[in-house]
């Protein structure tokens, strides 16, 4: 087991910033369209964590006109270009599905203070 | 045939594609294997090479092997088998073939022997249905019918019946090898391959071409 655990930390990418669920992320995806490749950001709330090392995932959920958005990314994906963390926000759940139920004011999430 | 080594399944994992793809891979230590024999048409009536894998202790090995092994004057194997490759004279005693036989993006296919279920009804054997569960059917999981009456006056030979399932020699075919680490002896084979961790396989280039 452990050559395929040193075979998966060699793929991780160290330059993740640390997010955990409820915070706002700005992900930068790199998208190729016919032969170049640019960036395309996707802002929304991280929803959910999921798995661990190599294949561990994050589900970032925005409103785009009116139309909830969810997109899953796997953390270590070369496809990511960066992710910034937008503000912390502060949840008592491990999974936010519950914003799927909930339109305007009903699905913010209160900020998280620093040093409390 | 011109390829093919002996292995040990370690486990499955997934692994980033240069596109930026997550693709399931089993993780396999292939080799290195020791030439035991050459096999000679003349002296055995057929070209093939003998090799062996997996270093093994003294003790555990028995003395016809022993002598076998010294006369060749290669080191003690838990495995011998036999490849009947193209160029099997190009090879001679105690000469190595390493996991660096495959390049990435190579087909293999992969022989082991997959994990054994114990006795094993029909609907988990051969796929067959269960009937109703309720409104009083009382025949939940049985094999179903054993086939017509007097005429033929008996069961057909190959009626798929309970038994022992598993535990077979199993080829899957035209795999992919996504990534060979020569330095570590590891194949990186997508898909899954027979058997439970630290079984036995056999890799050979594939016959799908």
């Amino acid at each position: 087991m452990n050559i395929i655990k040193t075979l998966e930390q060699e793929q991780l990418r160290k330059d993740m910033p640390e997010f955990s669920i409820g915070d706002t992320v700005r992900v930068f995806v790199k998208v190729v369209e016919g032969t170049r490749e640019r960036l395309q950001a996707f802002e929304g709330t991280v929803i959910k964590r999921n798995g661990g090392s190599i294949s561990e995932t994050f589900t970032v959920r925005r409103v785009s006109y009116g139309v909830g958005v969810e997109r899953t990314f796997p953390i270590h994906s070369p496809r990511i270009d960066r992710v910034e963390v937008v503000r912390k926000g502060k949840v008592r759940r491990a999974k936010l599905y519950y914003l799927r139920n909930r339109v305007g004011k009903a699905a913010k999430i209160k900020e998280k203070q620093a040093n409390r | 045939m011109q390829k093919a080594i002996l292995g040990k399944k370690l486990g499955m994992s997934q692994i980033f594609t240069e596109d930026g793809l997550l693709v399931p891979v089993t993780v396999v230590e292939a080799g290195p294997c020791v030439v035991t024999q050459v096999k000679t048409e003349e002296k055995d009536g057929y070209h093939a090479l003998q090799v062996g894998f997996d270093d093994i202790r003294t003790k555990l090995v028995n003395k016809p092997l022993k002598g076998h092994f010294d006369k060749g004057n290669v080191p003690y194997k838990r495995y011998i088998r036999e490849f009947k490759l193209d160029n099997a004279q190009d090879y001679s005693v105690g000469s190595e073939i390493k996991a660096d036989i495959f390049k990435a993006g190579d087909k293999v296919d992969v022989s082991g022997i997959s994990k054994g279920k114990g006795f094993a009804g029909t609907i988990k054997r051969w796929n067959q249905h269960r009937g109703p569960m309720s409104h009083g059917s009382r025949y939940h999981r049985r094999p179903g019918s054993m086939g017509p009456g007097s005429s033929p006056g008996r069961v057909f030979k190959t009626k798929r019946l309970p038994g022992r399932m598993g535990y077979d020699r199993v080829t899957v075919a035209n795999l992919e090898v996504v990534k060979v680490d020569a330095e570590r002896n590891l194949l990186l084979i997508k898909g899954a391959v027979p058997g439970s961790r630290g079984t036995l396989l056999t890799i050979k280039e594939t016959v799908k071409n």
